[in-house]
């Protein structure tokens, strides 16, 4: 057969095609799949009430956090805190039993190693190039940097997953979002993406998985490329690829899951043939140039509305789709903001550092190089919240803790917190949060809240200034 | 789940864009262990609005809504469907739909209807007044004044939405190819299923030692 050059994705799809069907359609092995306490009980509950066991639960890893407080949660004797929400208390509870008895890895609530299943995944190696992995939670996208196929699924196909390891799927689209030239001084891998949203739409994805190529993705460590990753889904993709490099073997060698010895090189040989080949098409694409992009932020409640910190809250009737100039009116409504009012002139009361975008190691050093020295402005309420156990010790260990503790910061522990509102962490009705999350949906960080997406350093800049501020600013003076 | 051929009825002419799954089921609402009851808590942003239509006495208990472009986007929780379900909703249509929302409707016996702007348009005046139907045995949109909007739907969850089959149990019948494919894995990935690590994790392995 004539060599026919492929996409990273099309190599991976092929390579966990169980049975193709007429019509396209093919039943998709899954390699891994994580397992939340939100979008699981209705899943085990389906297999007990058809009499259905897990097929492979050694591929399965659970593990609690969206619902989960994040304070502490061992007493001084070292003993578990009772979740005081009885229908949290419920649900973890069921995660736990429910694991228990279907032979499932649990990582408990109190153990080191917990945290967003998205930041779990990688750190422990379980997360893999070339695999297929999937999760009942739309950010599954983030594990895509490190080349693994992985979106997120209901929880229907979380029960189709747990019995069967196989997904019945059609081939996605492919679209190459690439991003040449290098970074300006003080922007971000969220700036990247915040940039890259604003160009692709909150739809414009839809039906594709991206593929994230250029010298700024070569270029970026592996956690900038989950920042990446992360938000494929905002703009409507399912998944969103980076094709596994010298970087990624270099960040998963030596994890806890990950192959070791001789599987170790194995693998490693066969990861680098996935990269997309020369002369490969994609059916769509879209290239930035990394000059053209600023330190930025969202203005509205889409992903898409995003506007550089130098700019100004826009004027609806300057869209030209009127369904979006009736978005944007509604949305500046909500967000309680003018036309015309500089970005950097609006107050803020919250700050929230966070979520599977922004809580690894490199995210809170960067946030914390803003806070060092500084104070958390009077009023403002900043939330520091590690994406695992394994992050936060990783930072008391750097004595980044220390740092936010004296700028006035709160530090805590690990879980999806303010990012989805549903454990205590939330930010009230009609107050503005500059937020290191994904979503700044109506009522995401809680009813009326008003939230604005922007990178862990400017998250940190408009904690110490009290409004939201243009972080170049900030480290300019420390030049 | 329950065969659907035709859903026909009132429709709420929402047309509403970029509906995401927070604005259908707000998070708080996710804390349930069964399927069961989430009506109540569909749309609440939306319903604490005086006049919003889905507490208009016209259309309620309307088994369609009519949306905007990028309905469902946003987080992936199947209470998005299961709250329509609970509503009454059998088939939603809009210009597109986010592709996990799609997948959980049709699991749950939701028709996610695609149709171009300019259709949903006449059809969002049209529902103002009049019931619409929605035929799967024929894949159209028809409306009491003879519109008529052709749709598509892929022809196996089409089948299995008009069938009311169980996607599982008809997956667990290939058991010998899926176990097929676990061999040629073995011996080509074998790092995929020797994961390595336990002892160093804390991890409950409960079923296995
Ligand atoms: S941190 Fe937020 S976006 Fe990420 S998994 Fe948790 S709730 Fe979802």
């Amino acid at each position: 057969m004539a060599f026919r050059p492929q996409t990273l994705y099309e190599k991976i799809w092929a390579a966990h095609v169980v049975e193709r069907r007429d019509d396209g359609t093919c039943l998709i092995y899954i390699d891994r799949h994580l397992v939340h306490e939100v979008t699981s009980p209705q899943a085990f509950e389906g297999l007990r009430a058809n009499g259905r066991r897990v097929r492979r639960p050694e591929l399965t890893l659970a593990v609690p956090d969206h619902n989960l407080p994040t304070t502490p949660r061992l007493d001084a004797q070292g003993r578990p805190i009772p979740i005081a929400d009885p229908e949290s208390a419920q649900q973890l509870d069921a995660l736990r039993r429910n694991t228990a008895e279907f032979g499932i890895d649990y990582i408990d609530a109190t153990a080191a190693e917990q945290g967003i299943v998205h930041v779990v995944g990688p750190e422990l190696g379980f997360t893999l190039p070339g695999t297929t992995l999937v999760c009942g939670d739309s950010h599954t996208s983030t594990h895509g940097a490190l080349g693994a196929l992985a979106f997120g699924i209901g929880t229907s196909e979380v029960e189709h997953v747990l019995a069967t390891q196989t997904l019945l799927l059609s081939p996605s689209r492919t679209m190459e979002v690439r991003v040449d030239g290098t970074l300006g001084f003080g922007v971000s891998p969220k700036d990247v993406i915040l940039a890259i949203m604003g160009r692709v739409g909150a739809a414009g994805g839809t039906g594709h998985v991206f593929e994230y190529t250029g010298e700024v993705v070569r270029a970026m460590s592996v956690e900038g490329r989950m920042t990446l990753a992360n938000m494929s889904i905002e703009g409507g993709a399912r998944a969103g690829l980076v094709a596994p490099d010298d970087t990624t073997f270099a960040y998963l060698k030596g994890r806890p899951m990950a192959p070791a010895g001789e599987a170790w090189d194995r693998a490693v040989a066969w990861w680098r043939t996935l990269a997309t080949d020369p002369g490969a098409r994609y059916d769509k694409s879209v290239r930035l140039d990394a000059s053209e992009i600023a330190p930025a932020l969202t203005w509205g409640t889409s992903p898409e509305d995003v506007v550089p910190i130098t700019g100004t809250v826009p004027e609806p009737d300057s869209f030209a789709d009127p369904a979006k100039r009736a978005a944007a009116r509604a949305s500046l409504t909500y967000m309680g903001l003018a036309p015309g009012t500089a970005m950097q002139d609006v107050p803020i009361q919250h700050v929230f550092i966070g979520s599977c975008t922004n809580s690894r190691i490199e995210d809170l050093r960067a946030a914390a190089a803003v806070a060092n020295g500084r104070r958390v402005a009077d009023g403002v309420h900043a939330m520091v919240v590690p994406g695992s156990g394994l992050v936060k010790r990783q930072a008391e260990a750097e004595g980044l803790d220390r740092i936010f503790a004296a700028a006035g910061f709160d530090w805590r522990e690990p879980g999806c917190s303010m990012c989805l509102a549903m454990n205590p962490d939330k930010v009230p009705a009609g107050e503005r949060c500059a937020s290191t999350s994904n979503r700044n949906f109506v009522g995401r960080q809680g009813p009326g809240a008003r939230t604005h997406l922007l990178s862990p350093a400017m998250a940190a800049a408009a904690a110490v200034t009290g409004r939201l501020a243009d972080v170049r600013d900030l480290m300019g003076d420390r030049q | 789940m329950q065969p659907v051929t035709r859903v026909s009825g009132t429709a709420y002419p929402w047309g509403a864009k970029n509906i995401d799954t927070d604005v259908i089921i707000p998070a708080h609402w996710l804390k349930t262990i069964t399927r069961a009851g989430l009506g109540r808590g569909a749309f609440e942003t939306v319903r604490a609005q005086p006049g919003n239509v889905f507490d208009d006495p016209r259309y309620a208990g309307s088994p369609i809504l009519i949306a905007g472009d990028n309905f469902g986007c946003g987080s992936s929780r199947e209470h998005a469907a299961w709250a329509l379900a609970d509503m009454g909703i059998r088939a939603v249509i809009a210009p597109s739909f986010s592709d996990i929302f799609s997948g959980n409707a049709f699991k749950n016996g939701i028709v996610p209807v695609v149709l171009p702007q300019d259709a949903v348009d006449r059809l969002l005046a049209v529902a103002e007044a009049q019931p619409i139907v929605v035929d799967l045995e024929t894949m159209t949109v028809t409306t009491p004044f003879q519109d008529r909007f052709a749709f598509e739907l892929d022809p196996f969850r089409r089948r299995c939405l008009m069938e009311g089959l169980d996607e599982i149990g008809m997956t667990l019948a290939e058991d010998t190819a899926i176990s097929n494919f676990e061999a040629a894995v073995r011996d080509h990935r074998p790092w995929i299923e020797n994961r390595s690590g336990y002892a160093s994790i804390a991890v409950e392995g409960a079923g296995r030692t």
